[in-house]
């Protein structure tokens, strides 16, 4: 067993031990929001469609890049604006019902907010 | 291989001697996005953090990207035109269609969206592994794949295929494009454990290291197959549990990818992935009163129009009309609703937030009290009623409200049926040990429902026969506007 397959397992086995602890600790009322994070998360798989990019030079390579890599730019990017708007949702009272919600503005996610605001609005 | 391919799979063993001072600098914001991965699902803890949470989440995916990016621009050199194209093209299309997606989807529709979601990640895991399998398999010359690589490659593909195709399955039986009902012809079983042999038998072939590319095409093949006929049996009151599960299934392909690539973000965050997948499968199928394998074996549950005969409304129960359920609700102290999944079936999310909204100008302490599986998916129900504007503090969870019923005056049940049944707490029946919410320790007990219907699990809820309990027999939309306006009028 080579030293980096090693690495890559204790990797893994603690990465699986922090996510157990981390998300057993989150209320069953933000499951929802919970699970569709936990899907933008996956959406990391992006960096390794765009990798394909590097050795593909025939048409089966194209097809298989081109196919990762939009399942996986589908998952981030729908993944983090569908989570954003759910998550706006949850208000303390609901005596601002529009736009003043408090919650502070993005941190290089502010498309994504705005975007979200605007379906917001349109849908109430 | 080529120097530059070694740089790019971030091989730990040479990090000493070989790792650039650029791919240090990538490997390094990979291991930033992956703590702004755990850092972010640590503030979803909280309903006032949880924004920042996704916030930070996103800056890390923002960051791996861009460091991907700029790894590509240094080892441009391998790369063709085209290629570049088909990569540029498939990120701006796929981010189109997310963001698309995300904007419009309704909230009642989030499971197929998550499940959506599921099967492309779970697909891109398995290109991923597939590509490299195909490159590593036709290079002149080059090594076979074998060894460990050769058992994250299988695993990827099988879990990678299986979520693919399981999860579509899925999203089509939310949507109601596939009968939710539990799909089952004869021979299927003979047929689902066909193909898991196949599946399992091309698997461990690859990972001997001696299998080529037609086995990786059956290997894959039978995965896609075996998520069909998966997911086909199971009945749409069982989603919570099956979405849960590819969720898991997904992250544990993505992690199996990052093994391939040898890169660590995507361990991390697929493993993270995993967990989050496998606890909420087994709080769901907890709550379910369900085994997990019972699941996945199909059969006991059934689709969204509960099964069991419907017995008369007469046999022994009380009903209550509009008018008299206004007047307890409304003179009552503390009313705790109790919301089902017929009331997100029935759409009345904002009518319910209606009706309570008229109770508290009353006076009255409204809260409601929600099941862990009421709904479609994990905290399905939240989301509804957070999107009708009722504030999360009245959103009690069934350990936080269960000790509060004694202290109600009314309880209204909503279109929940099974997880309400005092039967739940004896043994020998089949919810015997099933979590329950404590409903009938109320003063006052009013149940919407369409009828006598039975729940998924086919019993004679208890409830309903319980001298405290008047039954409403109406849809719940209809019901709840003729209770508020009855409210408004009698009392307002």
């Amino acid at each position: 067993m080579s030293e980096s397959l090693l690495s890559d397992i204790t990797i893994f086995v603690l990465s699986l031990l922090v996510g157990f602890e981390v998300i057993s600790k989150v209320p069953s009322m933000l499951h929802t929001p919970l699970m569709s994070a936990a899907n933008s998360i996956h959406g990391i798989v992006l960096a390794g469609a765009m990798l394909i990019a590097l050795t593909a030079n025939n048409a089966l390579g194209y097809v298989l890049a081109f196919v990762a890599s939009a399942f996986a730019a589908a998952n981030v990017m729908g993944g983090y604006v569908v989570t954003g708007r759910m998550l706006k949702m949850f208000r303390k009272r609901p005596e601002l019902p529009d736009a003043a919600a408090p919650a502070p503005s993005a941190v290089g996610n502010g498309q994504v907010s705005a975007s979200s605001q605007v379906t917001g609005g349109s849908k109430s | 291989m080529s120097a530059s391919g070694t740089l790019v799979r971030l091989n730990a063993a040479d990090i000493v001697v070989r790792l650039s001072a650029f791919d240090t600098v990538v490997y390094l914001i990979y291991i930033a996005a992956a703590a702004c991965f755990v850092l972010g699902l640590h503030l979803m803890n909280s309903p006032v953090t949880a924004r920042r949470g996704n916030q930070l989440s996103a800056a890390g995916m923002i960051a791996a990207i861009a460091a991907t990016f700029a790894q590509l621009i240094h080892h441009h050199a391998t790369i063709t035109a085209t290629g570049w194209i088909v990569v540029l093209a498939g990120i701006v299309v796929g981010s189109a269609a997310g963001l698309y997606s995300a904007r419009t989807v309704k909230m009642t529709a989030m499971p197929q969206l998550v499940s959506l979601f599921n099967a492309v990640g779970g697909g891109a895991a398995a290109i991923v592994a597939i590509n490299d399998f195909v490159k590593l398999a036709t290079a002149p010359g080059s090594p076979s794949v074998a060894g460990t690589v050769a058992v994250a490659t299988a695993l990827d593909v099988l879990i990678g295929a299986v979520t693919f195709t399981g999860s579509l399955i899925a999203a089509g039986k939310l949507q109601g494009v596939v009968s939710g009902a539990p799909i089952s012809y004869p021979g299927s079983r003979v047929v689902n454990a066909l193909l898991a042999v196949v599946m399992v038998g091309a698997a461990v072939w690859l990972m001997t290291g001696t299998g080529n590319i037609a086995v990786l095409v059956v290997l894959l093949l039978a995965a896609c197959g075996f998520g069909v006929t998966m997911v086909l049996p199971i009945g749409g009151a069982d989603m919570p549990v099956v979405i849960s599960l590819l969720n898991a299934f997904t992250g544990t392909a993505v992690a199996m990818a990052g093994f391939v690539i040898n890169n660590p973000v995507l361990i991390t965050a697929g493993a993270l992935v995993g967990a989050s997948g496998s606890i909420l499968t087994k709080l769901m199928a907890d709550a379910m009163n369900r085994s997990i394998p019972a699941i996945i074996i199909g059969g006991f549950g059934t689709g969204d129009t509960a099964g069991g005969a419907a017995i008369g409304a007469g046999a022994g129960v009380r009903t209550v009309d509009a008018d008299d359920a206004a007047i307890q609700l409304a003179y009552a102290q503390k009313v705790i609703i109790v919301p089902g999944y017929g009331l997100a079936a029935a759409q009345a999310q904002n009518e319910v937030q209606t009706l309570a909204e008229l109770l508290e100008a009353k006076g009255v302490d409204v809260t409601y009290a929600i099941h862990p599986v009421a709904g479609r998916m994990p905290g399905h129900m939240n989301v509804l009623l957070a999107e009708a504007n009722v504030p999360y503090s009245q959103l009690k969870e069934m350990d936080e409200i269960n000790p509060d019923f004694p202290r109600a005056d009314v309880a209204l049940v909503i279109g929940a049926n099974d997880v309400t049944n005092p039967a739940a707490r004896r043994p020998g029946n089949l919810i015997s040990g099933m979590p329950i919410l404590d409903v009938d320790h109320a003063k006052a007990i009013i149940v919407v429902k369409r009828s006598m219907g039975h729940g998924y699990a086919g019993l004679d809820n208890e409830l309903y026969y319980d001298p405290k309990t008047t039954m409403y027999f109406a849809d719940a939309k209809r019901a709840l506007t003729e209770m508020a306006a009855a409210v408004k009028t009698l009392v307002g």
